[in-house]
């Protein structure tokens, strides 16, 4: 079973993000892999673990995500490529494309990405990729069994969960839920520097193009506002409340 | 910082933070309450990453790493508990000797079952009667045909409760004074070897120290570590390796401390300003960042200087009596910036600070490293 897992990096969970000039500041600030990416990743490894074969990660993103390829190599993963984009001017679209070119010449009975990405939340590049190499895809799936050549996925939907069953090689999206990641072993990190970890740019791709989303502005949510507190009577309270409700938050 | 490390060395240190973070530190309160090491919690869990015993090398079963690296794993582990830290150190501090000394069967028989089963370890050199005088130590081993007739009774010794495998020092001549002590491997369930006494600890209570009595303990002459007489230099080899591994343990107390008493600052308010406005809450603040950066270079210096195969016995007795020193006060300050909650066991730094305390007396007294220190630059 060859497997080939999309990752991301992004900002660490609980990093504080700051924004200057409409964009996020990234320095200082501790990147990690993309959580959902990382219970795809864990997947992998345990299908690897179960049935053999190999795992390979793809990114796409400028030198500091070689980190984020590291750590997974250091989790386990067998090889890594780099779609090197540093400078370029990106959206999801081309990044889909590049990662589906990238990994378009290689033979690989599944995909598995996380359903999206932590940091722009677009959730776009897993179905693009699948959308782009003709495979089918089963997207949110906290639950999943490989056999007899086809994938049975279970996924979230609206008041409870569906299985669908879906012929390899195919595309799967991971939830939360799907799997707990391990840590990384120490003699992984010590093996994961003698590990493959390849590189190709854009160009060499043939992946070109002005991206079609332009990202105007990045904002900060507005700050929580402080609570109110009655400390009248409870009946005074209880009426005040009630007004609060209805007039302030309109809520009632 | 961070410049100066490779990419291994911070992965590994990462590697070391999120177990401390999650496997660790969450439970470590209640753990010191309990007054007893988790075997059961924790040995499976720190096996898979490989963190149960970091000193074991790969040709035994764990993993080649260097001495910064150790250090910086330390670092992590002892500011997720240093009682944890301690107890998991305890395998390395009674793996050093077998790697120093011992041979290969030796080694794969005693250190491969640490990483691979989560087996223990314990070095037992102390004596009621011998602490810091190392070489005055009255238990006796005698050699009857193929085995030595242990007899004597070890005390303060880390996992004595919890060990496997035994590194204990004995005098094969007592007439040589530290010339004629040696150093043998005794297991757990060998006849005569018992525990006694469980210490009630000031701090690091989740880790275990005991007693341990030998009494007519018969152990085969190829359990003996290095020749006869080679006792007391293999146990001053053992104490070089392991001093910059608790002096990065102290940088991990005092960071645990320092961050604690940093975010309470801000956010405490007297006079109606958080108390970091105040100039002589930011002169504590600012006299700790600058001691523990301090005491992670000098023992990271240590370490560079070991893993560059310079001598390093100078700086290894330096940063231990330094960064120990500064896990006190620092810790001491954490509790006075947090006032009386400091003091409360409602928050985790009057724990750090009892655990900092065993640091500047445990692996030689932080008086013997001065000692140490001032023979070195006296020479
Ligand atoms: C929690 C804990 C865990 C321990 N774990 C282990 C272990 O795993 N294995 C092990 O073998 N031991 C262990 N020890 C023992 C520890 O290493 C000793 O306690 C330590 O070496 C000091 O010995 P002592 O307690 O006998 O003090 P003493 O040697 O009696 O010292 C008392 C005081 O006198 C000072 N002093 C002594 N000699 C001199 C001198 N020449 N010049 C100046 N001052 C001096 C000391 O610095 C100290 O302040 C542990 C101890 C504790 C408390």
């Amino acid at each position: 079973m060859n497997i080939v897992v999309l990752i991301k990096q992004t900002f660490d969970t609980e990093a504080k993000i700051a924004i200057k000039e409409g964009k996020i500041v990234a320095d200082g600030v501790t990147q990690i892999i993309n959580p959902y990416d990382e219970f795809a990743l864990e997947e992998a490894l345990r299908i690897k673990e179960k049935s053999g074969g190999d795992v390979l990660v793809v990114s796409a993103g400028g030198e500091k995500v070689k980190e984020a390829l590291r750590s997974a190599l250091a989790m386990g993963a067998d090889r890594a490529l780099l779609v090197e984009t540093e400078g370029a001017a990106v959206d999801e679209g081309i990044v889909a494309s590049a990662l589906a070119k990238a990994i378009s010449g290689l033979s690989y009975n599944l995909v598995l990405s996380g359903w999206k990405a932590i940091d722009d939340n677009s959730a776009q590049v897993g179905g693009r990729v699948a959308e782009t190499l003709g495979l089918p895809q089963v997207n949110v799936v906290t639950q999943l069994t490989i056999e007899d050549g086809k994938a049975l996925a279970v996924r979230e939907v609206e008041g409870g969960t569906e299985t669908v069953e879906v012929p390899l090689p195919a595309l799967i999206t991971a939830q939360r839920g799907l799997n707990e990641p391990r840590y990384p072993n120490m003699r992984g990190i010590m093996q994961a520097k003698k590990k493959e970890l390849k590189v190709v740019t854009l160009s060499e791709l043939g992946v070109s193009g002005a991206p079609q989303v332009a990202v105007k502005n990045v904002v900060l949510p507005p700050a929580k506002q402080a609570g109110k507190l009655f400390r009248d009577d409870v009946a005074t309270s209880v009426a005040q409340l009630v007004q609060a409700l209805r007039n302030e938050a309109k809520v009632i | 910082m961070n410049l100066l490390l490779t990419e291994e060395q911070l992965a590994l240190r990462d590697l070391a933070h999120d177990f401390a973070a999650h496997e660790i530190r969450p439970y470590a309160p209640d753990w010191d309450e309990k007054e007893s090491f988790p075997r059961s919690e924790l040995a499976q869990k720190a096996v898979e990453v490989g963190l149960w015993n970091i000193a074991v090398p790969e040709a035994h079963g764990g993993t080649d790493i260097d001495a910064v690296s150790t250090c910086l794993i330390n670092e992590e582990l002892a500011w997720g508990c240093a009682g944890i830290a301690t107890s998991i150190g305890g395998n390395s501090l009674g793996s050093y000797p077998l790697l120093i000394a011992g041979t290969d069967e030796q080694k794969e028989r005693f250190l491969r079952p640490q990483v691979e089963a989560g087996a223990m370890a314990a070095f037992a050199l102390t004596e009621p009667n011998a602490g810091s005088d190392v070489a005055s130590l009255a238990t006796t081993a005698h050699r009857e045909g193929d085995e030595y007739v242990l007899q004597g009774r070890k005390c303060f010794i880390t996992n004595g409760d919890l060990a496997d495998v035994y590194v204990v020092f004995a005098a094969t001549d007592r007439s040589q004074g530290a010339k004629g002590l040696s150093t043998f491997v005794v297991e757990r369930g060998t006849a005569g070897l018992s525990t006694g006494k469980k210490e009630k600890k000031m701090g690091i209570r989740a880790s275990n120290t005991t007693e341990v009595i030998l009494e007519e303990v018969r152990v085969p002459a190829a359990n003996r570590l290095g020749a006869e007489g080679d006792g007391f230099k293999l146990a001053m080899k053992t104490l070089d390796i392991s001093r910059p591994s608790v002096a990065a343990m102290a940088v991990g107390v005092a960071r645990a401390a320092y961050e604690t008493a940093l975010h309470y600052a801000k956010e405490r308010v007297q006079f109606g300003k958080p108390i970091a406005s105040f100039q002589a809450i930011q002169t504590i603040l600012a006299d700790m960042a600058m001691a523990i950066e301090t005491a992670r270079l000098l023992t990271l210096k240590a370490a560079m200087l070991k893993d560059q195969g310079l001598p390093y016995t100078l700086e290894s007795a330096m940063c231990k009596a330094y960064a120990t020193d500064v896990a006190m006060k620092v810790t001491t300050d954490a509790v006075q910036v947090l006032g009386g909650y400091g003091y409360s066991r409602e928050y985790p730094v009057e724990k750090w600070m009892r655990d900092a305390k065993i640091l500047q007396i445990y692996e030689g007294t932080n008086q013997i490293q001065r000692l140490v220190i001032a023979n070195q630059i006296l020479r």
